[in-house]
């Protein structure tokens, strides 16, 4: 089960700025462990952004993202209230979804 | 008992017909403006073969689409990159690290309000050219910025 994400959603006039941490290894499948195995390649590789279960924005990412991704996005039109879901999938079909209210 | 079976039949399929059904909003893909994840685009060794995969091979360079990273990373493993498109109507924004092993790092594309604006932290292997391209309208548009790396992030 994956660790809930971190999300902040401060609105300046109609604009959301939103926050998102996402608690994911983000292995390149580069990198050994302490007995030189590889590990293997483990990465979120969607994200979507929805307001009120509306798709605003898509993020199509790499193992290039940092380990423990945080991402920032602008959203116009909302208001206060409004649900914003965040949701990723990884290269291992694991998925999360987080769920919170625009402030 | 032979005039039962269809009944149990119709219940059983009902039955099937209602979990797939419960179950569509979990297994369905959670996407809807892009086509989901580009394998070939995301696989390319070569920046040139990402972008054209991504049909952005042919894109003019705009000072519209505006690029704020470090001119030094000391740690490779987390390089903050925020960009902003100021063209008008950009759907989308590709993110390539020119010098990484998959140059693809990232693909954004905005639904109606989304302003087209990322920030994200990206792993950079060595010192490298980080360029983006956003699209709208069709037409691509791009900027470049050069990232020098002190300690890689990749490996180790």
């Amino acid at each position: 089960m994956a660790e809930p994400m971190k999300i902040r959603a401060v609105l300046k006039g109609d604009v959301a700025e939103v926050r998102v941490l996402m608690v994911h290894p983000m292995e390149t499948g580069q990198r050994k462990d302490a007995n030189g195995s590889i590990l293997p390649m483990h990465f979120i590789q969607e994200v979507t952004v929805r307001v009120n279960g509306r798709v605003m924005l898509e993020g199509q990412i790499s193992q290039a993202v940092s380990r423990n991704p945080v991402f920032s996005f602008r959203l116009k039109g909302v208001k206060s209230g409004d649900k914003l879901e965040i949701a990723w999938l990884d290269n291992r079909g694991e998925r999360s979804q987080s769920v919170t209210a625009i402030a | 008992m032979a005039a039962m079976k269809p009944i149990r039949r119709l219940a059983l399929k009902g039955a099937g017909v209602l979990t797939a059904a419960l179950l569509a909003p979990l297994l369905l893909p959670i996407r809807a403006l892009a086509a989901g994840w580009n394998k070939d685009a995301f696989g390319s060794k070569t920046a040139a073969d990402a972008l054209k995969i991504l049909g952005a091979a042919g894109s003019t360079e705009s000072k519209d689409v505006v690029i704020d990273a470090p001119q030094i990373a000391e740690n490779g493993a987390v390089v903050p990159i925020e960009i902003t498109s100021n063209v008008p109507n950009t759907r989308s924004i590709a993110v390539v690290i020119e010098k990484n092993p998959f140059p693809l790092a990232a693909r954004f594309d905005f639904g109606d309000g989304a302003v087209p604006y990322v920030k994200v932290n990206v792993k950079m292997g060595e010192s490298s050219f980080v360029r983006v391209v956003a699209e709208a309208g069709g037409r691509y548009y791009a900027a470049s910025k050069e990232v020098k790396v002190t300690i890689g992030g990749c490996g180790g």
